[in-house]
């Protein structure tokens, strides 16, 4: 099985702001976050948000958020990271870019605690109104279940 | 004699009470008041028939068998499902009308038994003969839109009144289309009389002259009945059931039972305008009259039916614009080449 | 000017047309709808923090649970997700048996997904007449896992086991059927004049429109995007199988609903080459992997084409036995990102036509 990876090497150059780990994925910082994506889009088809989610790092006190991109003309696909910091976890969101956030952003601000800005209807989406917490943070304490 | 059978229990109690010494008009009232019991329990017993031959039908449509537990090959299926049904609860919803909520389960079978009354079931088998019996059964079968209304009303449910909404346009929208449609018999009849339209129809049934009015009427009264494709009222994928979303137990029942009823009411009435009513087919006289009544009528049945295990269901728009751009256009040119053709074989004096 | 008040009709959670728990709150003019609000999440019950304290092995069953309409694919796409992050061989016949049962949970679920949306739109023997085919392959998946739905039957490495004695002769039977059935729903259901009426050009989508909103599977291919990812980036050995793409033309209703149709076709299709290509194929249908699995410590996505669109699975690991963090990209969920936008100006029977035709199963949406 070999993975069609977006032209890393030609985008780390290009931006000199991110970085390139060894799976070929990409780090950007939150703050360059919107224009680099804009740019993905715009100059590298990469025009399918495939996949949008978050991992709680409590030891690095970091959310980190995914976005996993493809081209649905050129066939490749790249993955994109951006940390943000625990205490204040508030991202822009990519919803002007890609319409396909739209739930994902919901579903990751509902289950993470992530608030994104400039999200239109940014509210819960699988737990109740409301519920307290974000369940999927580490550090979410829940009665019962198997530990 | 098979062909007399029922004419002649009729003259028996007549000549029984007459036996008696009372009055010829109360004589007269009981055997009138007999008749319409016996057409009573008969519909009620014909509609839980219905049901079973509905769901045998859709089982085979479908590759299944269908009901064969309850009784010799499942035939009092529908007999215990009532059974169940009346002893059911009949919840009332908090904030319904109750008055009106009750009232129109129990008022919707009335039209539908008023109708029987004239329909001749067989030669000289109609309880009552009246001289306008087409307009008469027209006029009162148009009354249940009314309480279906009343049902979907009263119960203070959003689906329900979907639902009611939906009756009004529907039933109001088809009425049109089916009287138009009959209108097209009547004038060549010359009658509004049910025994007066089978009587010319001895030689050549209608649906032979006038194919287009049968047409447009069998699809105008399958909507009328609300039955698919034009189940829009109790479209169960869109709006549950519409009307009768609130109700539960026999007050559902009532409803359901009355569908099948006035399936009854429309092949009836399509068989004695189109079909020759009573008439037999091909000269075949020794079977007796009422049997092809009914053979007929049940072969009505039998298409409705499979057009409701076969069709998917129409939208509502579409349900309008069919109605008034299609079946109203075309039932006025019928009824206009008709006229003119009529007007031609006067000239020619056939 | 004639004054009409708008007002809201809850249509579900029980409904019988929303498919599941799915509510939806329309705001309505009359018949028509001004504006939907789409709420789920009755279903929730937390799989992936469930996952997080299961071992990786332990996960597969919940990912059934999900789309348990074609739960082998949801299972390939974690299994695969696993194999690729701690990188593991799968020895071809356990390729090839992937293939096969992936492909007749994919006929299960678009056979219940033709039934069902000929019954939403009020076609009832449609429906019975697809429930008569997907019983039969429900049995033959019975009949290779142990389990009707819920089949759990690959493994990191593999599949659970071989096939029955017998098992492939019964699948190629099924598939030598497959295309006479498919004519008979073409015939009552595709070819109906109402069904047409009731389907076509209502709740189009623009391929552009479809792309932005990251809509997969088949909505996203009735709009003319030709978009499978077996085709595009082959997971798996897809490559080795000679099939087609159905595409729509308008994105409507009846493209998303004929696209299915058309894949089934094509599923049957990739099924018969499978068996014809195993029975050259022998040996173990598990790679030899440790009892217990402690993935090195790094992250993955990897997605596979479902019936009901592109599933993805992000498993992070720690370099412990359980998984640190795993998330699904489910399409169902992310199909329903723009039915608020679909449903406007039209009617309540298209929103049964409109939901119906996205497909959606609610054990995914809600995960």
């Amino acid at each position: 099985m070999k993975e069609k990876i977006a032209p890393v090497e030609e985008i780390k150059q290009k931006f000199g702001y991110i970085e390139v780990d060894e799976q070929k994925a990409v780090n950007v910082p939150a703050g360059k976050l919107l224009e680099f994506m804009q740019a993905l889009k715009d100059e590298y088809e990469l025009d399918f948000l495939t996949n949008l989610t978050a991992v709680d790092y409590p030891e690095e006190n970091k959310f980190e958020v995914v976005y996993n991109l493809t081209s649905t003309t050129k066939a490749y696909g790249l993955m994109v990271r951006t940390g943000v910091d625990r205490e204040n976890p508030v991202l822009p969101s990519v919803f002007p870019i890609w319409g396909g956030a739209n739930w994902q952003e919901r579903e990751v601000y509902d289950l993470m605690g992530i608030v994104f800005t400039g999200h239109p209807n940014l509210k819960r989406i699988l737990l109740d109104d409301k519920f307290e917490g974000h369940p999927l943070r580490k550090d979410f304490q829940w009665e019962g279940g198997r530990e | 004699m098979l062909e007399n059978l029922f004419v002649g229990i009729a003259d028996w109690l007549r000549s029984l009470l007459g036996g008696l010494g009372t009055p010829v008009e109360i004589n007269e009232a009981i055997v009138m008041l007999v008749k319409l019991v016996a057409i009573l329990v008969f519909i009620l017993i014909n509609a839980l028939w219905l049901v079973y031959m509905e769901r045998k039908v859709a089982a085979y449509m479908q590759a299944r068998i269908g009901p064969n537990r309850v009784g010799p090959k499942g035939l009092l299926q529908t007999t215990a499902d009532i059974g169940k049904l009346i002893s059911k609860e009949i919840v009332i919803p908090g904030k319904a009308d109750k008055v009106v909520f009750l009232l129109a389960p129990v008022l919707i079978f009335v039209p539908t038994l008023m109708v029987f009354a004239v329909i001749p079931f067989g030669k000289n088998m109609a309880a009552i003969d009246m001289n306008i019996g087409v307009f008469y059964l027209l006029a009162i079968a148009s009354l249940s839109t009314l309480f279906f209304w009343m049902g979907g009303w009263a119960s203070n449910s959003k689906y329900s009144l979907i639902g009611s909404m939906r009756v009004v346009a529907q039933m109001v929208s088809y009425e049109l289309p089916l009287v138009l449609g009959l209108l097209g018999v009547i004038m060549i009849a010359g009658s509004l009389k049910m025994s007066d339209i089978i009587a010319a129809q001895e030689h050549t049934w209608f649906i032979f002259t006038q194919p287009i009015a049968f047409l447009i009427y069998f699809t105008a009264a399958v909507a009328e009945t609300n039955r698919c494709p034009f189940d829009l009222v109790e479209g169960e994928s869109e709006i549950i059931a519409g009307p009768y979303t609130e109700y539960g137990g026999m007050a559902f029942a009532m409803f359901f039972l009355a569908e099948y009823a006035n399936i009854m009411v429309i092949c009836a009435m399509a068989t004695i305008m189109f079909l020759g009513g009573w008439h037999a087919p091909f000269g075949l006289d020794f079977i007796p009259s009422w049997v092809w009544f009914f053979l007929k009528m049940y072969a009505l049945i039998f298409v409705v039916m499979q057009l409701r295990w076969t069709y998917p269901r129409i939208r509502v728009d579409q349900l309008m614009g069919f109605s008034w751009k299609v079946l109203v256009p075309l039932a006025l040119a019928n009824i206009f080449i008709t006229g003119i053709g009529m007007k031609i074989y006067q000239a020619i004096g056939w | 000017m004639l004054r009409t008040q708008e007002y809201f009709l809850n249509f579900g959670p029980q409904h019988p047309s929303t498919h599941g728990v799915f509510q939806i709150i329309l705001t309505l003019d009359g018949e028509r709808i001004v504006k939907a609000e789409p709420v789920c999440g009755y279903l929730h019950r937390g799989i992936e923090k469930l996952a997080e304290s299961r071992t990786y092995t332990q996960v597969i069953p919940y990912t059934d649970r999900m789309d348990y309409l074609a739960a082998m694919l949801q299972n390939l796409g974690y299994v695969q997700a696993v194999e690729k992050l701690m990188g593991i061989e799968v020895p071809e016949r356990a390729e090839y048996l992937r293939i096969i049962s992936g492909e007749l949970s994919r006929l299960a679920s678009h056979l219940l997904a033709t039934g069902v949306y000929a019954l939403d739109i009020g076609g009832f023997t449609g429906f019975l007449l697809c429930f008569r085919e997907r019983e039969r392959v429900m049995d033959l998946l019975e009949e290779l896992t142990g389990s009707r739905m819920t089949l759990s039957y690959a493994r990191i490495g593999g599949v659970a086991d071989d096939a029955p004695e017998g098992w492939l002769d019964k699948v190629k039977k099924l598939m030598d059927d497959m295309p006479g059935y498919i004519d008979e729903y073409n015939g009552l259901i595709t070819g109906n004049e109402i069904f047409q009426a009731r389907t076509k050009f209502v709740g189009q989508l623009t391929p552009e429109t479809a792309i932005n909103y990251s809509l997969s599977g088949p909505v996203l291919r009735a709009s003319g995007v030709n978009y499978d990812l077996r085709k595009v980036r082959p997971y798996g050995i897809y490559d080795r199988f000679d099939f087609e793409v159905p595409l729509g033309e308008n994105g409507d209703c009846f493209d998303r609903f004929y696209c299915r149709v058309r894949e089934m076709q094509q599923s049957v299709r990739i099924i018969q080459q499978a068996i014809e290509q195993i029975k050259e194929v022998d040996g173990p249908v598990i790679a030899k992997v440790p009892k217990v699995l402690k993935p090195p410590k790094s992250d993955v996505y990897h997605e596979i084409e479902s019936a009901k669109g592109i599933i993805g699975y992000y498993v992070v690991s720690d370099g412990s036995n359980k998984p640190y963090r795993v998330h699904v990209r489910r399409p169902s969920f992310i199909n329903l990102g723009y039915l608020d936008e679909m449903l406007r100006g039209y009617l309540i029977a298209d929103v049964v036509a409109i939901l119906g035709s996205i497909d959606i199963v609610l054990g995914e949406v809600d995960c």
